[in-house]
């Protein structure tokens, strides 16, 4: 991929987009302060930042889902504009296409594509003529479905398509993307790379927001990053580099990002869980290890390889069709989630937003809901001083940014949200700990400090049990990592007589390669 | 390429983080109060338009003495409504409370044992509710549906379809009587809002109802006992249902089975809706339905004040109960999210 020289004749280019001087209240709230961003026709450009640094809300101004405070302006081809709204933003020739793709199921694609603009012939909808453009649209991106199929039943990444498709047929010139490769495979990354490419190549603007460094490098011949609401700068294709991207977006030096501080052969104590012969049936068939205390156990493997659904069986979350559970050589009998709760075990969800958070609550509600039964006073009224004083440790504890722990926790950034989460499973006082992707969806800063946590608890002789997909995570975290495969441990690396942890090692294992 | 200064601004910083703290709490204030001053309005409203008689002792213990029984209906309701849920059946249960009050009323010498009874077979027709939803899974519309038809059938059934009658009811005195110059009705509809406010907001068991509402995957995947707390919100609002049939049978010194309680659930929702309380569950507060179940009785009497005919007060009050919430919506849109 290295190979791509990005066609950046760009910076002679006039701008197609500026943004001078936005600001955005909530309530009084400033989240966006005086931002500038000037983007060329022709060009990729990236928008870094951590997690509510701003950049949501600052494409949310462009596409007009919000109004900026007035004072600022946008200027489209030097011309100022304002955006009143969705429809506004269309015609200006401006596209985002969201994380949460926004798309109807129930309709086929080239409905979708033509959502708003519907062709219509005497008062009816034209589907045939709709059905007939779309397809030079469909042709140029080089997908494998047709205008009449149901959008409901493709996957993430030709939803994408069907979404950049939309953004064609609206014939925009600004294409913002929301962290796009959120949900898709390493082959479809690489595919929509190569769209992205072409059509920066036809003189569109894209801006392109992300965590991952990697994409940063392969795509983008500009890099601006915000923080904290504000613009810190923006480095072209030549500035670029790891530390100094970080820097600026976390304010400080990031050295030892994934240094373990705890020494697993040291540390490591006696078998704290022990798994065996768990099935569901279905995804998960005959899986089991042993955890030790004072280990972090990475479980690796595709998507879909049955990883979310072995810790939800462990966890009582979905019902086992066979299989034992041990906790400090005892037998426990879980079944239910708060079984596992009760016996000291404890599962940090993949999807916080669906599964995890309860977003109409306080954070102070969120992080005590766990054990406001164990803090209670006779009669079962809640102790409000224990949930005070716990909920403000916590916050201390794991560097929770919040204004006062009565907001809702909706209101919170991601790597916030998923802080408060952790503190609710570390308040129960577990033994064991499952996570779940632990950092999706964060930014950098709450990352490392998301590892130093999973650093002490570990110290604190409990044991940790790790899911992700980032594998530069799973190497640098893990001491030792199960590899699952289409439903059964493929393999183990790590431990002795094993391969050493390694990115290598573990793709293998999980590809069934090598 | 540039990095803007970080440094020496932490003054300036923290005052504008106390000025939006403060407009937090002003906001935070602003959705507290809700409806009331919709309240307010109607009565200031009614009082002009009925020649200055809506704001009399009299008139407004009335009222008050109106709203009780939909108030209590209410309170059962919020706490259904907060887990996401729905109870139609409380009409139909408190006219078979009202029934089962009454019988027991005519034993001799024991007739102060109707309250019990009444109380009993609410939470017995409530808990029914709750058992097939948290454990059968069924969903709340179509269960309480069932029993909304079902119970109805049962109150009739209790007095072989007729009114039944007492003229010396011994708990009279709740429907009709005071204290201290405050009708009894009213003092209960009060204690029920206390209490409901109580087990919501200062209980384990409340903070649980709120969190089955908003959020039911995660409640399960934190521990809470999902069954227990849908069971204890339909048994909640069976049980104050009883205690609703109680209230009338005092109030009418008889209960009829066909007719006591006829949607009267649509009031008690209206009321919960009114009160700014969130369809899907684990939004709203037990105050906020007090001040529905006013606004409907004030509604109710101040249209017969100023002499509007029955069928244009039901016209009326539909329109005052959907232009209400609309604006509460309005009102609510500028605390979106960052």
């Amino acid at each position: 991929m290295a190979a791509v020289q990005p066609i950046s004749g760009a910076p002679e280019s006039p701008p197609v987009l500026e943004m001078r001087q936005i600001s955005k209240s909530f309530v009084g709230l400033r989240v966006l302060k005086n931002v500038s961003l000037t983007v060329r026709a022709g060009e990729v450009h990236a928008l870094m930042g951590e997690n509510g640094a701003g950049k949501s809300t600052l494409m949310k101004v462009l596409s007009g889902a919000y109004r900026a405070d007035p004072g600022g302006e946008i200027r489209i081809d030097g011309a100022p504009v304002v955006i009143e709204g969705p429809q506004a933003a269309r015609r200006l020739g401006i596209s985002i296409i969201y994380q949460e793709l926004a798309l109807a199921p129930n309709l086929s694609v080239a409905e979708n594509i033509f959502l708003g603009t519907e062709l219509s012939r005497r008062g009816t909808v034209d589907r045939r003529a709709m059905n007939l453009a779309a397809e030079p649209i469909l042709a140029r991106l080089g997908v494998s479905f047709t205008p009449r199929t149901p959008v409901g039943s493709l996957s993430m990444a030709e939803r994408q398509l069907v979404e950049i498709a939309r953004a064609l047929h609206a014939r925009s010139r600004i294409l913002v993307m929301d962290e796009p490769t959120t949900s898709l495979s390493s082959r479809e990354t690489e595919k929509l790379f190569a769209l992205i490419r072409s059509l920066r190549a036809d003189g569109l603007a894209i801006i392109y927001i992300s965590h991952r460094m990697g994409e940063i490098y392969d795509l983008s011949d500009r890099v601006s990053v915000l923080r904290d609401g504000g613009y810190v700068g923006t480095l072209t294709r030549d500035e670029l580099s790891a530390e100094r991207l970080v820097q600026m977006m976390v304010g400080r030096d990031l050295t030892s990002f994934y240094k373990k501080e705890h020494d697993a052969h040291h540390s490591r104590g006696p078998v704290i869980l022990r798994v065996r012969d768990v099935s569901d049936g279905r995804r998960v068939k005959r899986c089991g290890f042993d955890l030790h205390v004072g280990e972090v156990l990475g479980i690796a493997g595709l998507v879909g390889a049955g990883r979310t659904e072995f810790a939800r069986l462990i966890y009582g979350a979905d019902t086992k069709l066979s299989g034992t559970v041990e906790l400090d050589g005892k037998p426990v009998a879980i079944e239910t989630p708060q079984q596992a709760v009760d016996a000291g075990i404890v599962y940090l969800t993949e999807d916080r937003k669906l599964f995890g958070l309860f977003l109409d609550m306080s954070v102070r509600e969120n992080i005590n809901l766990g054990v406001i039964g164990r803090d209670s006073l006779p009669g079962g009224l809640l102790n409000l001083k224990a949930a005070a004083r716990r909920s403000s440790a916590a916050i201390q504890a794991l560097g929770i940014r919040v204004a006062a722990d009565t907001i809702n926790v909706g209101a919170l950034s991601g790597g916030n949200q998923q802080k408060v989460l952790l503190s609710r499973l570390i308040e129960t006082n577990p033994r064991v700990l499952i996570l779940d992707e632990p950092t999706r969806g964060v930014d950098i800063g709450a990352k490392s400090e998301i590892y130093k946590l999973i650093d002490r608890l570990v110290k604190a002789k409990m044991g940790v049990i790790v899911i992700s997909s980032d594998l530069p995570e799973v190497v640098g975290i893990c001491d030792r990592v199960l590899v699952m495969r289409e439903g059964v441990i493929a393999g183990e690396v790590g431990a002795p007589g094993t391969p050493p942890i390694s990115q290598e090692s573990i793709g293998a294992m999980a590809t069934g390669v090598g | 390429m540039s990095i803007s200064n970080t440094q020496g601004v932490t003054a300036a910083e923290d005052a504008r983080n106390k000025a939006a703290q403060r407009k937090l709490a002003v906001h935070q204030a602003i959705q507290i109060l809700g409806m009331l001053p919709v309240l307010l309005l109607l009565c200031i409203a009614f009082h002009l338009l009925s020649d200055y008689r809506f704001f009399s002792l009299q008139n407004i213990s009335i009222v008050m003495q109106q709203a009780s029984i939909n108030t209590v209906l209410g309170a059962g309701m919020t706490i259904v409504i907060l887990t996401g849920g729905i109870d139609l059946s409380v009409g139909s249960i408190l006219a078979v409370s009202a029934m089962a009050a009454l019988i027991f009323s005519k034993i001799p010498n024991f007739g102060l044992l109707g309250i019990p009874a009444a109380l009993l077979c609410g939470l017995f027709f409530g808990a029914i509710n709750g058992a097939l939803i948290a454990f059968l899974r069924l969903p709340p519309f179509i269960v309480t549906l069932g029993s909304l038809t079902a119970v109805r059938g049962a109150a009739r059934l209790l007095g072989n379809d007729t009114t039944v009658f007492n003229p010396k009811l011994p708990f009279a005195f709740i429907g009709n009587g005071n204290l201290l110059g405050v009708p009894w009705l009213v003092i209960v509809a009060l204690a029920v809002i206390v209490l409901s406010w109580l087990v919501l907001r200062r209980t384990v068991l409340g903070t649980h109802v709120y969190a089955v509402g908003g959020n039911p995957d995660a409640a399960r995947l934190t521990g809470i006992k999902v069954w227990a707390v849908l069971l204890f919100a339909y048994a909640a609002s069976g049980f104050f249902a009883g205690l609703g049939g109680v209230m009338a049978a005092a109030r009418l010194y008889a209960a009829n089975g066909l007719q006591l309680g006829q949607s009267y659930e649509l009031d008690a929702i209206a009321a919960v809706i009114l009160g700014g309380t969130s369809f899907v569950g684990g939004i709203g507060s037990i105050w906020g339905t007090l001040i529905g179940a006013l606004i409907i009785a004030v509604l109710t009497n101040g249209l017969i004040l100023v002499g509007v005919s029955d069928i244009w007060q039901f016209i009326v009050k539909g329109l005052v109960i959907v232009g209400a919430v609309a604006l509460d919506r309005y009102r609510l849109k500028g605390s979106a999210r960052t």
